[in-house]
């Protein structure tokens, strides 16, 4: 469990031999165990973001603060693309990720979870592109994190397999709560997931739209009550449209 | 019937070479000269060199020579290497030297070696990894440039120790450019070592080559060469086939 404060002041990028800005005095704060969709058009600079939460990137203005008592939180990252190590079988890459022995129970469980028990053995580049996905998925989760960050995990998978995987992410979610970003252009699947929508506009990103959603989380497979919210949000908040 | 036989890949390699121990043998009649002994009479010569214990001492010093100096060049040139495709600045400052000690022939760094530090051992030993580590640099530094970006990311992100990180996500990356360095290393190096030990030493298959030359002794000559042919293959058929077949486990 952490709360993030995000403050950037300046991120720039250097795109030949002239500067760009990627983001501008953005400011967002995130409240522990809370559930953050990003919602914004391609190639705003979300996943600069995820990466700059992550401490992948250090090469910008302002200060992320991360807070969990006297330890550095753990930050488990699903990646775009899933990045398994091809030479590795899946249950290895998931071992991997430990420092000490892994939890083989609760690989176990997860593994069941997400469907994956029988391949657990085999080499990703065997898998299919949704289970190399789900992988991914566990393996942020198995490390229990203080802090998930997810960025368009179902992007190019088909709509049952990305209902499947997002019915098991919401479920593992309950069982074992923790902050979670997550990165996403598609205000469906923003809705069914977030306790939280922040609408992010195209570079320099700033933040145009905060907003909770409030249906239950029992109801959250119900496609009518997810368009019924959409349909409220696009007439309320017109300035959404332009951005998806 | 007879093309599926000769579909079988062993019973193809075995047909073609004793085709060229036919082809020599023929040859060897026809000419009936002792600059060309027939395969039989080297095959007793090989025998008898066995036998003597002399093939298997001289094999043995310049196996023990190929082995350590290849250990010393692989070591050094897989840390140079890795060093220099992570970093720019490093790289472009010792880009000349690499060129320098590419392009300086083979003969020369033995005929200083020598020179300077005398007809010893280690003289021998360091002329070799001189002239190989130059080459074992520049493939380890292309495999180190094109790492995977995206996986070295994963492995900071889920803070991999720094062995973690080299052990599971940079050598398994690196491990086709180590092969490729290892086979064009065992070629070049066998061939280096038996000139080093022509000029400098007193045993060794260089050594033995050129006191059959001076004594035109052809049979021992090629008795000598078809047992360094056959260690060769044994080094890639037992331990390199091997090591590739383990590391190429995972690819579909």
């Amino acid at each position: 469990m952490s709360s993030i404060d995000i403050h950037i002041a300046n991120k720039t990028f250097n795109a030949d031999g002239r500067q760009h800005c990627a983001i501008a005095d953005l400011q967002i704060k995130i409240e522990p165990n809370q559930f953050v969709c990003l919602v914004g058009p391609s190639g705003c600079g979300k996943t600069t973001l995820l990466n700059i939460i992550a401490g992948l990137d250090s090469q910008f203005q302002g200060q992320i603060a991360l807070t969990e008592q006297a330890r550095q939180p753990q930050i488990g990252y699903v990646f775009q693309n899933p990045r398994l190590l091809p030479w590795h079988t899946v249950r290895e890459n998931i071992e991997l990720v430990f420092e000490h022995t892994p939890p083989a129970q609760l690989i176990d469980s997860l593994l069941a979870e997400m469907q994956l028990a029988d391949v657990q053995d085999v080499y990703p580049q065997r898998l299919s592109l949704g289970m190399q996905r789900r992988v991914s998925i566990i393996r942020a989760f198995a490390i229990n994190p203080d802090i998930l960050l997810m960025d368009e995990p179902f992007v190019s998978l088909d709509a049952p397999t990305a209902r499947q995987i997002r019915n098991s992410l919401q479920n593992l979610w309950l069982q074992r709560p923790h902050t979670v970003l997550f990165v996403t252009h598609d205000l469906r699947e923003a809705i069914a997931l977030a306790d939280r929508l922040v609408f992010l506009s195209a570079s320099p990103m700033q933040v145009v739209g905060d907003i909770a959603v409030t249906i239950d989380r029992q109801q959250r497979n119900d496609a009518e009550q997810i368009e019924q919210f959409r349909q409220h949000l696009l007439q309320h908040f017109p300035a959404i449209n332009s951005l998806l | 019937m007879f093309s599926r036989f000769l579909r079988h890949p062993q019973t193809l390699a075995a047909l073609s070479l004793l085709l060229l121990v036919a082809l020599w043998q023929l040859a060897a009649t026809l000419l009936h000269s002792n600059t060309l002994p027939t395969p039989i009479k080297v095959a007793t010569v090989l025998w008898q060199a066995i036998a003597s214990g002399e093939l298997p001492y001289h094999l043995g010093a310049t196996l023990l020579r190929l082995i350590s100096s290849f250990t010393i060049a692989m070591v050094l040139g897989c840390g140079i290497g890795v060093l220099l495709g992570r970093h720019k600045t490093l790289d472009a400052f010792f880009d000349n030297w690499l060129v320098i000690f590419l392009n300086v022939p083979a003969l020369v760094t033995i005929i200083l070696c020598y020179v300077w530090f005398g007809l010893i051992e280690w003289a021998a030993i360091l002329a070799v990894v001189i002239n190989k580590l130059p080459n074992v640099i520049v493939t380890i530094r292309e495999g180190t440039r094109t790492l995977n970006q995206d996986l070295l990311e994963m492995a900071q992100s889920y803070r991999f120790s720094r062995r973690k990180t080299f052990v599971h996500v940079i050598w398994p990356q690196l491990h086709p450019f180590v092969m490729a360095a290892t086979r064009s290393g065992l070629a070049l190096i066998w061939k280096i070592i038996l000139v080093v030990e022509l000029l400098g030493r007193s045993n060794g298959m260089g050594y033995q080559l050129h006191l059959f030359f001076q004594l035109f002794d052809v049979a021992s000559l090629l008795a000598y060469t078809v047992a360094f042919v056959a260690v060769i293959q044994l080094i890639e058929v037992l331990i390199l086939k091997p090591l590739d077949k383990k590391a190429q486990r995972w690819r579909r």
